[in-house]
């Protein structure tokens, strides 16, 4: 493999671990915090994707879209929080599940009824729409690098967030300790709410990006789950950092597995995972 | 001479930088009891725990029986002949008083899980099963109270099912946490006589807040604080000793 | 992961009436003229093999307290091991190729139960989804294993035995029976186990594991030994489906079909193996309504499950007994 293909196959890996990573950070946050397993977390990315289309064709502008999607992705985890989850944070998290399975339908069932089921193609905006050219053949999107750079850019208000913010700092505490927060007077619902919506916006938005160069699909909410779920496993739940981690080694194995050994092509991520699960159980950054 | 039955020496367990277990060493011997006393926090549950196996030790070593056990998994542990029991109330809440003890003294019949004839065999008829169940609860004075659901007996009778179930894979060494807890005055002077009872053939360690009861039980006392020991010998030695005096037993003890 | 909702195990006398008034139901049923017969047949058929189904999943969410979301993966491998086995032109002998092909389903449950049992509660839920998955893709994007349109299966299993043909599987009626009969053995066997030495180990490890290893067993080796039986039996019910339907395709061993099983499960009430049937049947009913009353059966569907966990979390019968004041168990 050349240098040119190796650096291409380096950003895709990047660009799709990055991705990863804003699915896997809202679910990784809201199972550490609230302590709700959501398998509806993909049909949020499904969402964002269906929303991106339609709207982009309204506006005639997907960078619009976007913004007003990710209102709309706010706005629905915040309603979802108040009416159906706040109420399951201490069930079993078998009925959790079943909860979101069922809710996974109720999503599904939604989109076919207001967009329909078929494929669609987003245009990527003009803007962007250009290829930086890296030998006489072969050039690379700039787009798929302005995806990598909004998910960066994401990942490092999250962290801010966090780590650096008064909110970041109840989070972490209601995290820590719930009745303590309470005691101490901070409104913990509140906190709950945000970050509920705050990680359906993450996904709703990472699918919305995404949606030039992925397809838009009914089954996409599946599929992207399961890499969610792998990421988080091997990064370890609640852990925002692990799952950067693992987002980008998932990444990695990912599209150079799928280039290098086509014939086990999908099977590198979860050898990937079988491996650190024969060492680490737990994910590689348990809290 | 009484013989030793688990030993253990130079135990240290870190957590990060915090070292809860610092350099201690116990002995066990048979037909003793050991009691290990100290304030909240001196790391006697950790100690506890690094000999039942529930945590593994950063450093140290642990003889049961003759077996290094520093650092095994917890059902090795028991199977070398320890039994332990918990401060909070560690049974089987929806099953009878029977079947919790029954449960646990099944397991001494090491039987495999791949066995299909014990896929197929009733549960309830294996005798020697039944045996060692009807004596251990005999032992923890529970007979009685067989069919009764364990989540609707008292506090008192629940610890009494904790000892029971400690006892029913027949071990040598008992490890006891904090088994008075939370009893009332009666129920206390019976659990003493129990575990008088049990010092025959047994090498018992007793972690217990219970002052009276440890003077009445102990044959030898381990003082921890802050992880270490700062003192062990008979109990009127360290009655006795001032450093215990100042750190923990208090003036109106001297 | 303890559950204390599968305390249902001896069964009340209202699920003992249900179950013996099903099970003569059953039994009588081909002799009834109704019309559209055939297709009942069909249908029940499918519905007593989902019923196996979720009992071998009973075995392992209800009885050991390990939540599966990967179950049908094994269901679906022993489906394509009779799609497989069965040569273009003559049907495969049913006494070997049945348990060999719930034995394979095993040995992937030995396999990939090795790395998910050493994990717990939310961890085992995902990995469990993960491998199943990854089973999912192994089949679906493999040609050579029929990728996405599946596989026929030209002929259902011969029960030729010794020379004796007795029984044809091709018959309709004769294939109801022989399912209804391996129903009933696996609902025996499973009862039986429930009350074995090995059956008190698993309820003992759902209650209180950590317990559990503390008087010296080694849970490990029980939960992997209950993961390799749970996929077995479901091997079971996977070829008996692939032999009924004929044709077995990736989603049989998709997340939907383990997400179902379930919510059979649940909705019949865990840990006495007569739920899961219940639960099975009311199950694949509620969703066959559905899909004739609408297209978008599955708002409906959706909505089911999510009313069925908000209100009545211990099933259609711990719901019963409590409209009805009766004392939970």
């Amino acid at each position: 493999m050349d240098f040119a293909n190796f650096l291409i196959q380096l950003l895709n890996s990047l660009q799709y671990g990055l991705l990863l990573f804003m699915l896997a950070a809202g679910l990784t946050l809201i199972f550490g915090i609230m302590g709700v397993v959501n398998l509806a977390h993909g049909s949020f990315y499904m969402l964002g994707a269906y929303m991106a289309w339609f709207l982009a064709a309204q506006f005639d502008s997907l960078v619009l879209a976007i913004l007003v999607g990710t209102v709309i992705a706010v706005a629905l985890g915040w309603v979802l929080e108040w009416l159906l989850f706040r109420h399951f944070y201490h069930r079993d998290h078998l009925d959790q599940v079943l909860l979101t399975f069922g809710l996974i339908y109720i999503f599904e069932e939604v989109r076919s009824i207001l967009w329909g089921d078929d494929v669609h193609a987003v245009q990527v905006p003009e803007l962007v729409n250009w290829s930086i050219p890296l030998t006489e053949n072969l050039s690379y999107p700039v787009y798929r690098l302005v995806i990598s750079a909004v998910c960066v850019g994401l990942a490092l208000g999250l962290y801010l967030l966090i780590s650096k913010t008064r909110l970041g700092m109840k989070i972490r505490a209601g995290a820590f300790n719930r009745e303590m927060t309470e005691a101490l007077g901070i409104n913990i619902r509140l906190i709950h709410g945000v970050v509920f919506a705050l990680g359906v916006a993450l996904a709703a938005i990472a699918g919305m990006i995404a949606s030039p160069i992925a397809s838009v699909y009914p089954g996409m909410g599946s599929s992207v789950l399961i890499m969610c779920f792998v990421v988080v496993v091997i990064g370890g739940i609640g852990s925002v950092r692990g799952a950067l981690v693992a987002a980008l080694l998932v990444g990695l194995v990912d599209t150079f597995g799928k280039v290098l050994v086509p014939q086990i092509a999908g099977m590198a991520v979860y050898m990937l995972m079988a491996g650190v699960l024969l060492y680490k159980p737990e994910g590689l950054f348990k809290q | 001479m009484s013989e030793l039955l688990l030993s253990a020496q130079h135990l240290t367990k870190r957590f990060g930088g915090l070292a809860a277990v610092n350099d201690v060493s116990v002995d066990l011997f048979r037909d003793r009891i050991h009691a290990v006393i100290g304030p909240n926090g001196a790391g006697k549950s950790t100690l506890t725990n690094l000999l039942s196996g529930d945590l593994p030790p950063t450093s140290g070593r642990i003889t049961l029986n003759g077996v290094e056990t520093a650092g095994q998994s917890p059902e090795r542990i028991s199977r070398l002949g320890l039994g332990r029991s918990y401060q909070k109330t560690n049974i089987f809440l929806p099953f009878t008083v029977w079947d919790n003890v029954r449960l646990a003294a099944q397991s001494s019949e090491r039987h495999s899980p791949w066995n299909p004839l014990r896929w197929l065999g009733r549960a309830d008829q294996l005798r020697a099963v039944n045996q060692r169940c009807e004596r251990a609860l005999e032992l923890a004075g529970l007979t009685h109270r067989g069919p009764t659901v364990a989540g609707t007996i008292s506090h008192g009778e629940q610890r009494q099912l904790e000892i029971a179930m400690t006892l029913a894979t027949e071990p040598t060494v008992l490890l006891l946490d904090e088994p008075l807890a939370g009893m009332g005055q009666a129920e206390a002077e019976s659990m003493v006589a129990l575990l008088l009872k049990l010092k025959k053939n047994h090498a018992m360690m007793l972690v217990e807040h219970d002052m009276d009861a440890v003077f009445a039980l102990a044959d030898q006392l381990t003082v921890m604080v802050n992880g270490q020991v700062i003192a062990s010998g008979t109990p009127a030695q360290v009655r006795a000793d001032p450093v215990v005096q100042a750190a923990y037993l208090g003036e109106e003890h001297a | 992961m303890s559950s204390p909702k599968a305390t249902l195990e001896l069964l009340p006398k209202s699920m003992q009436v249900l179950l013996g008034t099903g099970a003569l139901a059953l039994a009588v049923f081909p002799f009834v003229p109704v019309e559209g017969s055939a297709f009942y047949l069909q249908m029940l058929s499918q519905m007593m093999i989902l019923a196996i189904f979720a009992m071998s999943l009973d075995l392992l969410q209800g009885v050991t307290g390990m939540v599966s979301l990967g179950h049908a993966a094994y269901f679906g491998l022993a489906g394509y091991a009779l799609a497989f086995l069965t040569p273009a032109d003559t049907p495969i002998s049913l006494w070997w190729a049945l348990p060999a092909s719930a034995l394979g389903a095993g040995l992937a449950a030995l396999i990939i139960g090795f790395f998910v049992v050493r994990t717990h509660g939310i961890y085992f839920i995902m990995v469990t989804m993960a491998f199943a998955q990854m089973v999912f893709f192994l089949f679906f994007d493999n040609k050579a294993l029929g990728g996405s349109d599946g596989l026929y299966v030209n002929f259902r299993p011969d029960a030729t035995l010794f020379g004796w043909t007795g029984i044809d599987l091709e018959n309709k009626t004769t294939f109801y029976y022989f399912t209804l009969a391996v129903l009933v053995l696996v609902y025996a066997f499973l009862r039986r186990l429930l009350f074995s030495p090995f059956g008190r180990v698993l309820s003992g490890i759902r209650v209180n594991e950590h317990r559990m290893r503390a008087v010296g067993y080694g849970t490990f080796g029980y939960k992997l030994a209950a993961f390799t039986l749970a996929g077995s039996l479901a091997g079971v019910a996977g070829f008996l489906w692939a032999a009924q339907t004929g044709y077995v395709n990736p989603e049989l061993m998709g997340f939907h079909m383990s997400a179902h099983a379930i919510m059979m499960v649940i909705l019949g009430g865990m840990g006495n193996f007569a739920g899961a049937i219940v639960g099975a049947f009311a199950f694949e009913y509620v969703m066959h309504f559905f899909k004739d009353l609408t297209k978008h059966w599955q708002l409906l569907m959706g909505g089911f499950i999510v009313l069925v966990v908000v209100l009545a979390p211990r099933g259609l019968l711990g719901l019963g007994e409590r409209l009805l004041g009766k004392k939970e168990h």
